[in-house]
């Protein structure tokens, strides 16, 4: 069932949501029209699945619409996605134009009413050719970290970013100087859904007994896809140090990557690494497995997210939503996450994660206190409700250009 | 019994939201922090010395700013970290102020210490400016009985909007509070005590106690 916004009253507060009643009070009659490439699967359908029926519910008219593309188009757009990512690919004059092509063919077909129209990621970026004929606000959503794309790609999207009122960017480190205004809005979780929701002590101990684990035995978790950026084969050797002085289990758990082609290889590695030792479990999760997550992630003493290269990492978010200590590379959107010390553990190597798990295993008051200030950053910077208000806020920016704003 | 004094001007109380923009400007070392500093709107200098209160807020509240972070955390400067986190914002009535205070004293570091350190890749200081809305909640008192069941109810933006955007960003010199009880209470000594808090060194929550408790104790004085 889907949550409505009276529902995170004891999770955040009766103000809070006021607040948002009274915002969304001075956007009524506004249309805020989102589009984006997608209804369903990837973070930014997850994330508008549950935004605009908020929204909506709040007193805003949002909308939410989905441009049209062939397979080849979709084709270019990964390539795109991938590029911006920093990663070599050859794209070619035939892939931009197929890319412009199908952007001419959504300005023909697609009806745009939004007062504010709100574009999510690159797919959909050439409507603002439209611009003109328009009284519109236009913000384009940025959901990748382009702080270090292949210039060419980049430099194409450029002149089509920089017609837009206004971007969004999920950290400061994912972007880079643009000549329109760029703001801060990081991502979110929403702590009703099944990922996050309280579950109750049986639950969470029939997932441990599904997988094998022992619940008397600490257990140090890492959920992620199977993927060299996750290294997670440096979590098995951090792992490995750790246990020299410490009895614990070691869980790697998450799915592969459908469009990685490297990803069963590093699930075959990881096995590898694993094998014969009966501490590690390696669990390959089907989609969907929200409740096992939520399991895992809460009954670990430990929650590790040793990434070499990561997005905002909303991974972290959920370990630290469930009051877990956390040992984290300072990488991607992680330190918005973890200040060290205060609320977390931030490690840079094999060795000092394993120190940090150490430590936090052998004390345990330490990692409750970090744990607990994890819960606390989150419920104030992280959930649904703060994303809500932001975008609300963001949406009343666009009318106003001053520093200071009476509402 | 007179009863406690009724103001003429009721305390309205406002609240403030804030967004975070992106100047697109970072610095690596010492040298490239100072300098942009020197330059950057004032709205950033307001950011990054007031958004740990609130972002943070549940923790003992340190560490007061973004600067004498980064220092320690990407740099390893813990002396001139503890220079910038001692720098008691307090005694400053303008940002331009804290500004100039911020530099010098990383000036004076770099006049006697090398400062070629540079942070890792990702781990820059990355400049943002704080955008705020203020506006009107439905809460107003007349005397300090009301003042203190709503300083209870209010959210902790309100309260930190009385207590630093105004009196520092607005330059108003004084906090709302103080004002108010001063002009249409009369309460002298109230409005001194809430004067001298130091808000920095208290968590909001902490901040909303220590009001509470000097509140109720005056409108029992008054009351009686």
């Amino acid at each position: 069932m889907i949550a409505r916004i009276h529902d995170y009253e004891p999770v955040v507060g009766k103000n809070t949501v006021d607040e948002l009643q009274l915002l969304a009070g001075k956007l009524s009659g506004t249309v805020v029209q989102n589009i984006n490439s997608t209804a369903v699967g990837g973070g930014v359908a997850e994330i508008l699945n549950r935004m605009v029926p908020l929204l909506r519910e709040l007193g805003v008219d949002a909308r939410w619409d989905v441009i049209k593309g062939g397979q080849e188009f979709f084709d270019v757009t990964k390539k795109f996605h991938n590029a911006l990512h920093g990663r070599r690919e050859t794209i070619t004059q035939e892939m931009y134009d197929t890319f412009l092509e199908n952007g001419q063919e959504n300005l023909k077909t697609m009806q745009l009413c939004g007062d504010i129209i709100f574009v999510h990621d690159p797919q959909p970026i050439t409507l603002i050719g439209k611009k003109e004929e328009m009284n519109s606000r236009w913000i384009w959503r940025c959901h990748i970290d382009v702080s270090n794309p292949d210039p060419d790609v980049f430099g194409f999207l450029l002149p089509y970013i920089e017609r837009y009122d206004a971007s969004v960017f999920s950290a400061p480190s994912f972007t880079r100087k643009l000549s329109i205004r760029q703001f801060l809005i990081a991502p979110s979780i929403d702590p009703l859904c099944k990922k996050n929701m309280e579950l109750s002590q049986e639950t969470i101990d029939g997932v441990l007994e599904k997988f094998g684990l022992d619940a008397k035995v600490p257990i140090v978790t890492q959920i992620s896809r199977f993927d060299y950026l996750k290294d997670p084969v440096g979590v098995i050797e951090a792992f490995k140090l750790v246990r020299k002085n410490v009895r614990c289990q070691l869980v790697l758990a998450g799915g592969t990557a459908t469009d990685d082609p490297e990803s069963d290889k590093v699930l075959a590695e990881v096995r590898e690494r694993a094998q014969g030792d009966r501490d590690i479990h390696i669990l390959l999760l089907p989609p969907g497995s929200d409740i096992e997550i939520n399991a895992l992630q809460r009954a670990s003493s430990v929650v590790v997210q040793k990434s070499l290269k990561e997005g905002f990492g909303l991974t972290v978010t959920e370990a630290l939503w469930k009051g877990k200590p956390v040992v984290a590379s300072s990488v991607g959107g992680i330190p918005l996450q973890i200040k060290h010390k205060y609320s977390g553990l931030l490690c840079r190597s094999v060795d000092g994660a394993a120190y940090m798990i150490k430590q936090l295993l052998n004390a345990p008051e330490y990692a409750k206190k970090l744990g607990e200030n994890g819960r606390e950053h989150v419920r104030q910077n992280f959930l649904l409700t703060r994303h809500l208000r932001e975008y609300l806020l963001l949406f009343l920016s666009l009318y106003h250009a001053e520093d200071v704003v009476y509402l | 019994m007179a009863g406690p004094m009724r103001a003429t001007d009721p305390f309205i109380f406002c609240s403030r939201l804030n967004l975070r923009e992106l100047t697109g400007l970072k610095a690596k070392n010492l040298c490239e922090l100072v300098s942009l500093i020197k330059t950057v709107p004032g709205s950033v200098i307001y950011h990054h010395t007031h958004h740990f209160l609130q972002q943070h807020q549940y923790l003992i509240p340190e560490p007061p700013n973004d600067f004498a972070y980064w220092v320690e955390q990407a740099l390893g400067y813990r002396d001139l970290a503890e220079s910038l986190a001692s720098v008691n914002t307090c005694e400053f009535g303008s940002i331009r102020a804290l500004r100039d205070r911020i530099v010098s004293e990383i000036d004076e570091y770099l006049k006697h210490n090398p400062a070629s350190r540079e942070a890792n890749a990702g781990e820059e200081f990355y400049f943002i400016k704080s955008v705020s809305f203020v506006f009107k909640t439905p809460y107003e008192a007349y005397d300090l009985t009301e003042f203190g069941d709503i300083i209870k109810k209010v959210t902790i933006d309100s309260i930190y909007f009385h207590m630093y955007e105004s009196r520092l960003r607005l330059e108003k010199g004084v906090n709302d509070f103080s004002n108010w009880i001063r002009d249409e209470l009369a309460e002298e000594e109230l409005a001194d005590k809430i004067d001298r808090l130091d808000p920095y060194t208290h968590t909001m929550e902490g901040l909303r106690r220590r009001l509470t408790g000097l509140v109720e104790v005056h409108a029992k004085r008054a009351a009686q």
